[in-house]
């Protein structure tokens, strides 16, 4: 039995994207208790969650005059920019708090439980949205024939694989960075994470139709570097268009969600630091 | 922010009422658009009404026309384009990449 390279590749291609996310997730949450726990949750309601968007691809298609599916992959990708934008500003208040906690018990905190869910629920939608693509895919290969369930899975399972490796690089390559810089580091690569969804949430606005300003792009540097693709020019493009939501052809609408979701971020960390001066050393009965 | 808003608003202005014809439709059948080149007209938002007379889903994709679309096994599901700039713009059938190829061309 030899594993299907289709299989392989499309998984792979698909496991990326979630694989970055859930190795970012990862690192920013690094010293939480349970952390793992809730990142192995995360990943699999999005895989149970897959299942069903895909089973259900018809009837969700079907909703809102047949645009049912743009506006459901707006709304969730909003979730998660809410979910990624609560960390940040959760980090802003509490961030120095929890690093100096891991210092002095030298150990895993349990401060960062309550970001943890919104964390969570952002690998959920990472892997859903990537992870409904691919049993679309291949329950059509499988529905067709030609191909046994064992080449299939095998092929799917190097596939995901391949993802798992990409995400301990990002994790492993993350950790590489001094402790004290870790975490604003991760908060950098969060900020642009939800600024690159809500850009991509206004497409599917725009897609259904619920959203028709400021649709023409305003560059296109598909020649220089493509955001998709399967070459290696397509892969990195595909790679910074999850990491940073980079698009080979931008429109107006999208770049000003993109940096009104970087502003927004910053505003509400500043917010929020200035409102707790300085965190008392004793926690407080709240957390 | 008070240009963004005005330029929003004019090109709400211009880009609201115009908008084309029917729909124009296209069938998947055996994993092959029909018919797989699309004239439209550029300038003005159109819509492609995707019939997929195939047992297995396929997903509407093209970079150049910013589209991601899923449309189910013997369903159909509409695909909107943005105004276009007159030019080809290829896109395909991500789960038969092999045969589900088109282009549409804004004229």
């Amino acid at each position: 039995m030899i594993p299907s390279l289709s299989s392989a590749v499309i998984v792979f291609r698909e496991a990326i994207e979630a694989g970055l996310i859930v190795g970012i997730v990862l690192a920013a949450t690094k010293g939480v208790l349970r952390r793992t726990v809730w990142v192995a949750i995360g990943v699999g309601a999005g895989v149970l969650g897959a299942c069903l968007v895909a089973a259900f691809a018809e009837q969700i298609s079907a909703q809102f005059e047949g645009y049912g599916q743009e506006l459901f992959n707006a709304t969730i990708l909003i979730v998660a920019v809410g979910m990624l934008t609560w960390h940040n500003v959760w980090m802003a208040g509490h961030g120095k708090q929890m690093a100096r906690e891991m210092r002095t018990l030298g150990a895993a905190v349990s401060a960062g439980q309550r970001t943890l869910t919104a964390l969570a629920i952002v690998v959920g939608v990472a892997v859903l949205r990537e992870g409904s693509e691919v049993v679309l895919f291949l329950y059509g290969i499988a529905a067709q024939g030609g191909m046994t369930t064992a080449s299939l899975l095998s092929g799917g399972l190097l596939g995901l694989a391949g993802g798992a490796a990409v995400s301990a690089a990002m994790y492993y390559g993350l950790l590489t960075i001094p402790a004290h810089r870790l975490f604003s580091v991760t908060g950098w690569l969060i900020t642009l994470l939800a600024a690159g969804m809500a850009s991509q949430a206004v497409l599917f606005l725009q897609n259904g139709g619920y959203l028709q300003i400021l649709q023409t792009p305003v560059w296109d540097t598909s020649w220089l570097l493509p955001e998709s693709g399967d070459g290696l020019l397509g892969i990195i493009g595909r790679m910074l268009h999850t990491l940073i939501g980079y698009s080979d052809q931008p429109d107006g609408a999208q770049l000003i969600a993109y940096v009104a979701t970087i502003l927004g971020i910053n505003v509400l960390m500043r917010v929020v630091n200035r409102a707790k001066p300085l965190p008392a050393a004793v926690p407080s009965p709240a957390e | 922010m008070l240009r963004p808003t005005l330029l929003a608003a004019a090109v709400l202005l211009l880009a609201g009422p115009a908008f084309a014809d029917a729909p124009i439709t296209v069938t998947l059948k055996d994993h092959k658009f029909l018919p797989a080149t699309i004239h439209v007209k550029a300038g003005v938002p159109n819509v492609i009404a995707l019939t997929n007379q195939d047992d297995t889903a396929e997903e509407f994709d093209s970079t150049a026309l910013k589209v991601e679309k899923v449309v189910a096994g013997h369903s159909s599901g509409n695909v909107r384009l943005r105004p276009l700039s007159p030019g080809s713009y290829p896109f395909m059938g991500e789960y038969h990449a092999a045969t589900a190829q088109g282009v549409v061309i804004a004229e």
